[in-house]
């Protein structure tokens, strides 16, 4: 499916805008897109807060067994992502806490289940005789290709991850800052542990059917890593991060819709461009206030003197 | 100064009169060596009650067992009358580890919010919520007011120092009212006149509020005005009584097995002597790391 005309860009705004949702694949694929953003922007804000982008990238690399996998069994290749994701964030789960006491043992863990995957992937294609069709879909995304009824599944599945973050949000917040005390008071932080990969292994799954599984992290970690830069307010924080990760996707659809380079690319420099924005605005905030206290003590010698 | 800690009730709220913490007999074994055993503890509620000892005693050990962390391998725990995870909601805790770098953002009151709301599941709804919400955050200011953290509250963490994180903590630990306040070495990082401080603050706010507590320290001077017991931890068992009774050349030489001096200066310190300097090495203990 791709555009009959060649659209291009005028500096009418409002023509601009009609030429985009002239067609129904843009519209699913902006549709798409936003129910992603906004999934990905909110368990990410998240796996950012609980440093947990090892294990994200982990699941995210299950796409090639899922993909695989589902090929082998004849499923569709989009059930293959989802049982792949949610059987290695169990394993990972299953062998020790993602937090606390035991990182280093963890990240161990991670990688071994992150190599387990990838073989998996490989004896899948062998047995397949070494047919995957799609692999730069697998790889990169098919931003342009979504199907309506792909759009309800995305969209009852972020319904229902992000209906079960919200129910363990503050637990899980209590729990990713301050394990020790959190254990004391009752919260189930093992348990939280485990269902919050599971959050993610969703999250991971449906981001990278768009994104496809190497570009996952354009919205599941940029957006939230750039609103954790610029606030440290969970509401504000996620706010910003979700209107980061829309900012970024929707811009990056119109680009490559505009444009010969894919969507892919747009959404991913344009995710890098907003880190690099919340970087740099940090960075100048510090140096602002640090000019500030140099400027006060030295205002009150002076009076005192 | 102690009338607040004596035992005698004032008013209606020590009706039921039960202990803060009873221990008989406890015992608690972690990877297949016996920390402490029969140990035996009562505190009163409103006592100030100081844990000392030399590294890896098993103060922490103990504190957790009193939380119900650790699990007892012989005796019983009882804490306000309950289990210990029946008490829950109603002890404040002040771990010793506590990595606060994933908090390094966080601004310090929303810190203080976690020990209030933490354990909730769901979202506030909005209409329902105002007027609690509004009671919440009086009490956080309240209690922040309290600890002397107002100037800093709304600060990241990261950018404060230990002792404003400490007190950030101390009010985490007390914001939901607790009964009994269990502070795990919380003069440890502190220098000289916050330690001193931090116990009067500690002391002030709970004896005003008949809060137990239960502070796990190195060295008792910081501690000696405020104190109305202590526990010596050593060598895996355990002398309670008040400080002159507990910290004797005598009872500690006997509880380490070594002769040690108690020395009172002239200002009314203690020092104390002769401490073993590994006190794992000694006796029938193993060392815990191969
Ligand atoms: N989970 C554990 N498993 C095995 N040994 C432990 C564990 N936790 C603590 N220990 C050991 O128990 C002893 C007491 O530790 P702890 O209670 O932290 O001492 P303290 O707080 O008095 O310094 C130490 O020797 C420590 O190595
Ligand atoms: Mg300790």
């Amino acid at each position: 499916m791709t555009p009959t005309v060649n659209p291009s860009l005028s500096l009418n705004l409002v023509a601009d805008l009609r030429d985009l949702f002239q067609f129904p694949f843009m519209v699913h694929a902006l549709e798409a897109a936003t129910i992603v953003a906004v999934l990905a922007s909110v368990v990410g804000w998240y796996v950012v807060l609980r440093r947990q982008a090892f294990a994200g990238h982990t699941l995210s690399v299950m796409a090639f067994p899922g993909a695989a996998g589902a090929a082998l069994a004849g499923w569709p290749a989009a059930l293959g992502y989802y049982v792949a994701c949610a059987a290695a964030a169990l394993a990972m789960a299953g062998t020790g806490p993602a937090v606390g006491r035991h990182k280093s043992v963890a990240s161990a863990v991670i990688a071994t289940v992150q190599i387990t995957g990838l073989a998996a992937g490989f004896l899948f294609l062998s047995l397949n005789h070494q047919i995957l069709v799609g692999l730069e879909t697998l790889l990169f995304g098919t931003f342009l290709g979504v199907s309506s009824s792909q759009v309800l599944v995305l969209l009852a599945i972020a319904a229902g991850v992000l209906a079960v973050t919200a129910l363990i949000a503050r637990p899980l917040h209590f729990c990713t800052l301050d394990p020790e005390v959190a254990r004391a008071r009752g919260v189930p932080v093992r348990a939280l542990d485990v269902c919050f990969l599971l959050i993610l292994a969703f999250a991971v799954a449906a981001t990278s059917q768009i994104t496809g599984a190497l570009l996952t992290f354009a919205l599941l970690v940029a957006p939230p890593a750039a609103a954790q830069l610029i606030t440290g307010r969970t509401l504000a924080g996620l706010v910003v991060s979700v209107a980061i990760a829309l900012v970024v996707a929707w811009l990056g659809l119109a680009a490559a819709y505009f444009s010969i380079y894919p969507a892919g690319f747009y959404v991913t420099t344009f995710a890098l461009a907003a880190y690099v924005l919340a970087w740099t605005a940090r960075a100048a905030r510090g140096r602002l206030a640090a000019r500030r206290r140099t400027r006060l003590p030295s205002a009150g010698v002076l009076e005192s003197g | 100064m102690t009338e607040t800690a004596t035992s005698e009730p004032v008013g209606a709220q020590s009706e039921r009169c039960t202990a803060a913490v009873r221990i008989s007999g406890a015992s608690v074994r972690l990877g297949g060596r016996i920390i402490f055993a029969d140990v035996d503890l009562t505190v009163d509620s409103g006592q100030f009650v100081a844990i000392l000892g030399p590294n890896g005693a098993g103060k922490s050990t103990l504190m957790r067992a009193i939380l119900g962390l650790a699990p007892l391998a012989a005796g019983s725990v009882q804490v306000l009358g309950d289990t210990p995870a029946g008490a829950r909601s109603r002890v404040g805790y002040l771990p010793q580890q506590r990595s606060l770098d994933r908090a390094a953002g966080v601004r310090g009151v929303d810190l203080v919010r976690l020990g209030l709301d933490g354990t909730r599941w769901g979202l506030p709804l909005p209409p329902l919520g105002k007027a609690r919400r509004r009671s919440e955050r009086n009490r956080i200011a309240e209690v922040i007011e309290l600890v002397g953290a107002s100037a800093y509250a709304g600060r990241a963490i990261g950018e404060l120092s230990g002792g404003e994180q400490q007190r950030l903590l101390i009010a985490q630990a007390l914001v939901r009212r607790p009964e009994l306040l269990i502070l795990d070495e919380p003069l440890d990082s502190l220098d000289l006149p916050n330690q001193a401080a931090v116990a009067a603050l500690v002391r002030g706010v709970t004896s005003r509020e008949r809060v137990a507590v239960l502070l796990v320290a190195h060295d008792v001077n910081p501690l000696l005005p405020h104190l109305d017991r202590v526990v010596y931890l050593a060598g895996g068992r355990a002398l309670t009584g008040p400080v002159d009774e507990v910290i004797t050349a005598p009872r500690l030489s006997a509880l380490y097995g070594a002769p040690i001096e108690v020395l009172r200066t002239s200002d009314g310190r203690l020092v104390v002597v002769g401490l073993p300097e590994a006190p794992h090495h000694h006796g029938d203990r193993h060392e815990p790391q191969p």
